[in-house]
C-alpha cells in the first residue's frame, strides 16, 4: 500500500456546468450554419468544402478539449490520442493522394 | 523491478509508474487505435466517392437503363436531426460524470444536476434514438433499391456507418449497465473513474459522427 499513489489523472479541473452548456450551444449553433449553407448557393462555391472541413475539425477540436477534458487532463493521454490521429490523417492523405487521380479499370 | 510493478494505491485502482491509472490509458490508447479504423473506414468511403457505375447515387439523381428515376439518396434533413440528438447525449453524458463526481456536494444534493440516474438514462435514450433515426434510414435506402451490394457508395457507406453503429451501439449497452449499478447500489465519487471511462468512448463516437456528417452527408 502506498498512501501517497500519485493521483495525477484526477488532480484535474473539469469544465463548470455553465461551460458544458455553451459549448453544447456552440455545437448546435456551428452544426445548424452547417446544414444552413448546403442549402443555400454557396455550396456550389470551391470554398464550400474547405469551410465545412474548418468548421467540424472546430467541432471535433470543442469535444475532445471540454467533454473529453484533454485540456485539462494529463499529457500522456494527449500523446495517447494525437500521435494515432496524426498516423489517421496522414494515412488518409496518402490515400488520397495515391488515388485521386486513378481511374477504377471498367 | 519494484520500481517498474504498478502498485495498488486501494482496493479497486491499479496506479502505473506514471501515476496514471492503467484504464484510464487503456481507454485512450483504444480510443487512439480506432481513430485508426475510422480513418481507414472514412478513406475508403472517400477514394470511392464518385467511382459507382450504377445509382442510386449520395447526391445526385440517377436513370436507369429501365428508365427508372432514382432521386438524390441521402436525406439530410433526417441525419441532421440525428447528429443534434447526438451531440446532445454528448451532453448528457458529461452531466452525468459531473453528477457522480459531484455526489454530496452543496448544489447537487436533490437536484436534476445532481441525479446521474437521470443523466445516465437520458444519455442511453438519446442514443437508442441515434440508432432509431440509422435504422430508419438503413431501411428507406433498401426500400429505394441501395444495398450493400448495388454499387461502391452501398458498400462504403454501409461500411462506415455500419461499424459506427454498432459502436453506438456498443455505448448504449455500456451507459445501460452503468445505469442498473448506479440504480442497484448507487454510483459515487470513488466510482468516477468509470463512468469517465464510459464518456471518453462515448465522446468519441460523437466526435466520428462529426466526421462522418460532414465528409458523408454535406459535402457532395
Amino acid at each position: 500500500m502506498n498512501d501517497h499513489a500519485p493521483h495525477a489523472d484526477h488532480q484535474h479541473e473539469h469544465p463548470t456546468w455553465k461551460q458544458y452548456k455553451w459549448v453544447a450551444l456552440w455545437l448546435t449553433v456551428i452544426t445548424v450554419f452547417e446544414v444552413w449553407i448546403y442549402y443555400t448557393p454557396f455550396s456550389k462555391s470551391p470554398m464550400y468544402a474547405p469551410l465545412l472541413l474548418v468548421l467540424s475539425a472546430t467541432k471535433f477540436i470543442i469535444v475532445v478539449m471540454f467533454y473529453m477534458h484533454l485540456k485539462y487532463d494529463h499529457k500522456l493521454f494527449r500523446a495517447l490520442f494525437t500521435g494515432p490521429l496524426i498516423i489517421a490523417i496522414s494515412t488518409l492523405l496518402a490515400l488520397f493522394a495515391l488515388f485521386s487521380h486513378q481511374a477504377i479499370p471498367q | 523491478m519494484a520500481s517498474a510493478v504498478a502498485h495498488e494505491s486501494h482496493e479497486h485502482t491499479h496506479y502505473t509508474t506514471t501515476g496514471l491509472d492503467n484504464r484510464k490509458v487503456a481507454i485512450w490508447a483504444f480510443i487512439g487505435s480506432e481513430c485508426m479504423l475510422f480513418a481507414s473506414l472514412i478513406s475508403t468511403y472517400l477514394i470511392y466517392k464518385g467511382k459507382s457505375i450504377v445509382g442510386p447515387f449520395p447526391h445526385e439523381a440517377w436513370t436507369s437503363p429501365s428508365g427508372q428515376i432514382f432521386k438524390p439518396i441521402l436525406n439530410i434533413p433526417v441525419t441532421s436531426q440525428s447528429t443534434f440528438v447526438l451531440l446532445m447525449s454528448s451532453l448528457a453524458m458529461v452531466m452525468a460524470l459531473d453528477a457522480v463526481e459531484s455526489r454530496g456536494k452543496p448544489g447537487y444534493v436533490g437536484t436534476i444536476k445532481g441525479n446521474s440516474k437521470f443523466w445516465l438514462a437520458a444519455t442511453a435514450v438519446l442514443g437508442a434514438t441515434f440508432l432509431g433515426y440509422q435504422a430508419f434510414e438503413f431501411t428507406s435506402f433498401v426500400h429505394e433499391g441501395l444495398t450493400i451490394k448495388t454499387n461502391l457508395f452501398g458498400s462504403s457507406f454501409f461500411t462506415l456507418t455500419g461499424f459506427h453503429g454498432a459502436h453506438v451501439t456498443a455505448g448504449v449497452l455500456w451507459l445501460l449497465t452503468l445505469l442498473s449499478i448506479d440504480i442497484k447500489r448507487g454510483l459515487t465519487p470513488k466510482d468516477a473513474l468509470l463512468v469517465d471511462i464510459c464518456a471518453l468512448y462515448w465522446h468519441f463516437v460523437d466526435v466520428v459522427w462529426i466526421a462522418i456528417f460532414t465528409l458523408v452527408y454535406l459535402i457532395a
